[in-house]
């Protein structure tokens, strides 16, 4: 493997890293309050959450480059806070993971929050447990599958990321040439060798992460 | 449903075998110029030229995996030669439709100046171009930057589009202050139609042949053999011309 593959791969690796981190501390409270309100919101809120599923990376790639650029809202922004622009940046790539892969952490979670119940939560209310001490003793345990899940999922799920990489990244090594970008580089340049090394890790980092869910976790069907 | 699946299989071939239509894979730079060629070419012959835009390189990949493209204009001279001596290409049947110039612009006014210095000067983030290893005009950026003597300064700033239309594409979002595309992009009315720009000078790169090929498919076509002919005539040539692009 070339010295340029390395970097895509470790590049992928810390934006996958940073992005599930921030998923699950974005995630949590999103899914919470989508598995116990009442507010007749909760369908517009989960609607929106979901889009990624469904909208073309190119959708999404297209209003983030419009919203992050000097005349949009968000990069008018940033740039009024002394940070630049987000496109061709990793911030501007862990971004745009973070909303891409956000229904592959909140829904897991939400579901397995969902699947407690009110009890174990009432119970711990006579027990004169706080909200708060209820959540972390009660909640997030007994919801740890649908966390592994989702971050699993939302790991996977971002190193899988390739459409809005291309729209919004600039192919910059060390910055935003990620290993999907990367393997289409080879592919164009007829470098096949170099692009069945990557595709080929790719496609094994890929089964073994979902056999691992599969296999150790059996709950995650009930979670997903 | 099974007869919607028959009607529509039905209609799919009565499309495919439809004799005259000519399947074109056409470099993104070219794209306007082809519109305008295929618009005419229709109305004169009753010829149809279904066209693709994009990347030489993907498209010399997609062709040598069994895509179903007749003709070829590339962006450069290399690719129509290498399908034809892989005989992908019909031997003989290459030729420079156009020669392409390169650009650097910007969307904004007062960035470019006529001779090029804010390279030099630098008052700017992020400069755009076409990946280099899959665009001719990409890596006639490259060559015109060295010598210059700028690259190593300017190559921390680069960002790659994937083709010649995404790299236009992230200056006029505004996202990369400048870029190296193609003449052909931003010329209108034989005018640089907004923003500013420097035509890069010829002696800074080798000139961008840009070559057509008739490809194993598109064989004994009548569709494919009238367009290849019509873009050797003078209508063609002159909505060429009118884009900034030379003539050989």
């Amino acid at each position: 493997m070339e010295s340029t593959d390395l970097a895509a791969v470790w590049l992928t690796l810390k934006l996958a890293t940073v992005v599930t981190t921030l998923l699950l501390v974005v995630g949590t409270p999103i899914a919470w309050w989508l598995a116990r309100t009442r507010s007749p919101f909760k369908g517009m809120v989960g609607a929106i959450v979901a889009l990624p599923l469904v909208l073309p990376p190119t959708v999404l790639g297209f209003y983030m480059l419009l919203t992050m650029g000097p005349h949009g809202p968000l990069g008018q922004l940033t740039q009024a806070l002394g940070l630049g622009l987000l496109p061709f940046t990793f911030p501007g790539l862990v971004i745009a993971s973070v909303f891409y892969s956000l229904p592959f952490v909140v829904q897991p979670i939400q579901n397995a929050f969902e699947a407690i119940g009110e009890r174990p939560l009432e119970v711990a209310a006579t027990l004169r447990a706080s909200p708060w001490d209820a959540f972390w003793s009660v909640a997030v345990p007994l919801a740890r599958p649908g966390f592994l899940s989702g971050a699993i999922l939302g790991f996977a799920h971002t190193v899988g990321e390739f459409g809005i990489v291309l729209m919004i990244g600039g192919n910059i090594p060390e910055k935003t040439r990620v290993v999907s970008v990367q393997i289409y580089d080879h592919v164009e340049a007829l470098e096949y060798t170099q692009a069945h090394w990557l595709a080929g890790g790719m496609v094994l980092f890929s089964f073994v992460v979902l056999l691992g869910l599969y296999t150790f976790n059996p709950a995650r069907r009930k979670a997903l | 449903m099974k007869n919607a699946l028959f009607f529509g299989l039905t209609v799919a071939i009565a499309t495919l075998s439809h004799a005259d239509e000519v399947q074109v894979a056409v470099a993104a730079n070219f794209t306007a110029p082809m519109q305008q060629i295929a618009a005419q070419f229709e109305k004169d012959t009753g010829h149809k030229a279904v066209l693709a835009f994009g990347a030489t390189g993907k498209f010399y990949a997609q062709i040598v995996n069994g895509a179903p493209f007749e003709i070829l204009l590339a962006a450069d001279d290399e690719t129509p030669a290498r399908l034809e001596k892989e005989a992908l290409g019909l031997a003989g049947s290459r030729f420079t439709y156009a020669i392409g110039k390169l650009v650097l612009w910007s969307t904004d006014p007062a960035l470019v100046d006529a001779k090029g210095d804010v390279l030099k000067s630098g008052q700017f983030k992020h400069l755009a171009l076409a990946n280099p290893k899959t665009a001719p005009y990409g890596s006639a950026a490259i060559e015109a930057m060295t010598k210059l003597g700028l690259l190593s300064n300017l190559q921390p700033r680069f960002v790659q589009g994937e083709n010649i239309s995404q790299t236009q594409q992230f200056v006029t979002t505004g996202n990369a202050e400048l870029g190296f595309v193609a003449l052909s992009q931003v010329l209108k009315d034989g005018k640089v139609s907004s923003g500013s720009a420097w035509i890069v000078p010829a002696n800074l790169y080798e000139p961008i042949r840009q070559d057509a090929v008739l490809l194993a498919k598109g064989h004994n076509k009548a569709a494919a053999g009238a367009l290849l002919a019509y873009l050797k005539g003078d209508k063609a040539k002159a909505v060429i011309r009118s884009f900034g692009y030379e003539l050989p």
